[in-house]
């Protein structure tokens, strides 16, 4: 380009020569140079023996500055270009990463998965549908699907009950904001920690001369005159003591988005029906309730996704055994347990075959909503 | 709203100590389980075994009075005497009633010879502060401690100095690099021109509650050919990947309605998309990123599934280490506790200083895969 530029400009053919050459220079020196930086802080932080302290920061400074680095190259190595290229190409400058990354990470791995599912553990033979066959004809997949429907139906009905519950009687409360905290903070809580707080409160340490029990729960039925008991290993019931977790995780999420959409109602028309002699009661069922449905449908949809995937708390307090296990951990123990790639692909298509409904529901949303 | 709420409230105050008293019922129920672990976490290890957590608050007990060494001649293996009264070893080891409402305890195994006078009455505030727990479960060296009976217990320690650390550089960049490279796509497609733009946004729609177990093999596949395996870039790439779509969704929402005029104005003064994007539009959308940010933050943060099979036992994170305190030291509760707030600290005080965002985030977007 800067050749033919230079035919016609002849007196400064050189000046064109030397900068046209000296722009191709630096557009490839520049990518050329942002490699070398980011491959070199990527060798540090895999190899360095530095302080921990040292490490951490530069893995935030490298990971942080590379991708702002990235998009500042790139997009300045479009706008090199002719105004009708920056055109075309600044958008895939935006828009690419995203998109790869989303291929990446999920589109094409769902693509995968399900290839995956048809071959045997070590993904080599093809072996037809035998996954499936196991994973819904074996007992302990069995065990696991009767445990997420009871985590879904119980997790997800106490859930939204409570969280109702706590979001109409906190709008007529003054403390209103200092309740709703304290019921929202384990949001901020990990499964993990939530696991190790209520193992605390079911913790049993069985008979014995002087033995004196720790755990609130067996303190508080001793008290009560009954024995002690071992919570977390008595099938059926250890089943609800774990739902109890997700309950109290669960409800503050609940609590909040039913909150806002409860603030939203239109007080003419819950004043309307008083001055019409309705009770609370009625109020609440007649007015209310139509009135968030909406909400309350995508609330229960979101807690139905969660529990049906859970995976966290039945890992911690009781890695699935005694008759706790759940699909997300079978998926677990599959891969990573016995190695076996096509049944834990199998599940996990179960997994995306039960919020397809889901997705089609968003997607059917999302034209509504707008034109495009 | 406020004349609603003020005029609904001045109709309620018959009902409104009930409402108040459901609600601080509720609102005990759901601090308890915390606050147990809280007191605890402080506790002496010897008294987290001989007493639960609640002995802290006035009760009525046993208090030690004073201690009888029992004479080396006795064979206590037969009923013996001891303060006027004749009993066995196992009826001193469950505590013996004296006349005049004392009582006496055997302590510890029939060697120590230990025979405590108990008085029963009031017991006021009787907590023995520490903070030996936090040193020992931060610490990676060897750890000592006393149980109940007195005896010393070595343990390797568990090291959640260095998880801490490591989950900062995890969540910190998991949490800005999917906001900037989500920002640039939602900027994209509210404000520029692509074919396929239609298409590709739904894709993402369509991604919002895909299952996080729908990726983890193959991209475990990947990441073995990569040699990626522990390292942060690969726990960054993973949370970016599976946090995309909300929050390109998010901001998409926040950043289209953004008026058309603050940009066509821009355009007239010959600014660029780059320029417009980094000098006005990001400027714009604090809030949003704000949301998007706190939720991102305390979802990598609390993250066990992909940390436990990305990043394995080579920098591990705080979730990790403390699942894995669960599984190698079940009953040690000194340190159980004391791990498990070091590893809700962080997310805690994010959580209460940015609340008001949070809250906003989550209304706007209410799925998540």
């Amino acid at each position: 380009m800067a050749m033919l530029k230079g035919e016609n400009n002849k007196p400064n053919i050189l000046d064109w020569f030397a900068s046209g050459i000296g722009q191709i220079l630096i557009s490839l020196f520049v990518p050329v140079l942002t490699f070398l930086v980011l491959w070199q802080g990527f060798i540090f932080l895999r190899d360095a023996n530095a302080p921990k302290l040292v490490i951490v920061l530069v893995a935030v400074v490298w990971g942080v500055g590379g991708v702002a680095l990235l998009y500042f190259v790139s997009n300045w190595l479009v706008e090199k270009t002719s105004r009708k290229w920056v055109h075309r190409l600044q958008p895939f400058v935006f828009v690419g990463p995203a998109i790869a990354l989303l291929a990446w990470y999920l589109a094409i791995p769902t693509l995968r998965t399900l290839y995956l599912s048809v071959m045997d553990a070590n993904s080599r033979n093809f072996v037809g549908l035998d996954n499936f066959i196991f994973a819904f004809t074996d007992r302990i997949m069995l065990e696991a699907f009767r445990n997420n429907l009871l985590w879904m139906i119980f997790g997800t009905g106490f859930s939204v009950g409570l969280g109702l519950l706590i979001a109409v009687l906190a709008d007529r409360s003054r403390f209103e904001k200092i309740y709703k905290a304290i019921i929202f903070m384990p949001m901020a809580i990990s499964f993990v920690g939530a696991g190790v707080i209520w193992k605390f409160i079911y913790t049993y340490k069985g008979e014995g001369i002087g033995v004196v029990e720790i755990g609130l729960l067996n303190a508080i039925v001793i008290a009560l005159g009954g024995k002690p008991q071992p919570w977390l290993t008595m099938p059926p019931w250890n089943n609800f003591f774990l739902i109890v977790i997700m309950v109290w995780l669960q409800t503050g999420y609940a609590m909040v988005i039913l909150s806002s959409a409860i603030k939203a109602i239109p007080a003419e028309l819950l004043e309307a029906a008083r001055v019409d002699g309705a009770n609370e009661f009625e109020i609440f069922f007649k007015i209310m309730i139509p009135v968030i449905r909406g909400t309350l449908l995508s609330v229960i949809t979101t807690i139905v996704i969660f529990s049906l995937k859970l995976f966290d708390i039945v890992r911690v307090m009781t890695g699935g055994n005694n008759g706790t296990n759940v699909i997300a951990n079978e998926f677990y123990i599959e891969r990573f347990t016995y190695g076996n790639a096509g049944r834990a692909s199998a599940i996990a298509i179960v997994l995306l075959v039960a919020v397809i409904p889901v997705i089609i529901y968003n997607l059917r949303q999302f034209r509504e909503r707008r034109a495009f | 709203m406020a004349t609603k709420t003020a005029s609904a409230k001045q109709q309620k105050s018959a009902s409104s100590f009930w409402v108040n008293f459901v609600l601080i019922l509720i609102c005990l129920l759901w601090t308890i389980p915390t606050f147990g672990v809280l007191v605890t976490s402080f506790r002496d290890s010897r008294d987290i075994y001989g007493s639960g957590w609640w002995t802290i608050f006035p009760h009525k007990g046993w208090t030690k009075e004073s201690e009888i060494i029992v004479d080396a001649n006795i064979d206590v293996d037969k009923p013996f005497q001891i303060e006027g009264i004749t009993s066995t070893f196992t009826q001193l080891r469950q505590g013996v009633q004296l006349p005049d409402g004392r009582r006496l305890t055997w302590v510890g195994n029939k060697r120590t010879r230990l025979v405590e006078i108990e008085t029963y009455g009031w017991i006021g505030f009787d907590i023995n502060l520490t903070l030996d727990n936090y040193r020992d479960v931060l610490s990676g060296g060897t750890v000592r401690y006393l149980d109940a009976s007195g005896n010393e217990i070595q343990r390797q320690g568990n090291d959640m100095g260095t998880a801490f650390l490591n989950s900062i550089a995890v969540a910190v960049p998991s949490t800005i690099i999917p906001i900037l490279i989500a920002a640039f796509a939602a900027y994209g497609f509210a404000w520029m021109n692509f074919p396929g733009r239609k298409l590709l946004f739904t894709i993402v729609v369509a991604l919002l509650v895909v299952p996080l177990q729908i990726a983890l093999v193959p991209i475990l596949q990947d990441y073995t050919a990569l040699k990626l395996n522990g390292t942060y870039l690969a726990m960054w790439l993973a949370h970016t990947g599976f946090g995309l779509p909300l929050a390109v969704y998010l901001l998409y929402n926040y950043i289209g309605e953004l008026p058309r005029d603050i940009l066509e104005s821009a355009f007239i003064d010959g600014a660029s998309h780059f320029t417009i994007f980094t000098q006005l539009i990001l400027p714009l959308a604090v809030p949003a990123l704000a949301s998007f940010a706190i939720f991102q933050f305390l979802w990598v943060w609390n993250d066990y599934l992909v940390a436990l099979i990305f990043l394995g036992d080579k920098n591990r994170v705080v979730t990790m280490a403390l699942a894995a305190m669960v599984g190698e030291k079940g009953q040690d509760w000194h340190l159980l506790t004391s791990g498990a707030f070091i590893s809700m600290i962080l997310p805690l005080s994010v959580f209460f200083a940015l609340q008001r965002f949070f809250v906003r985030g989550l209304t706007a977007g209410s799925v998540k895969g």
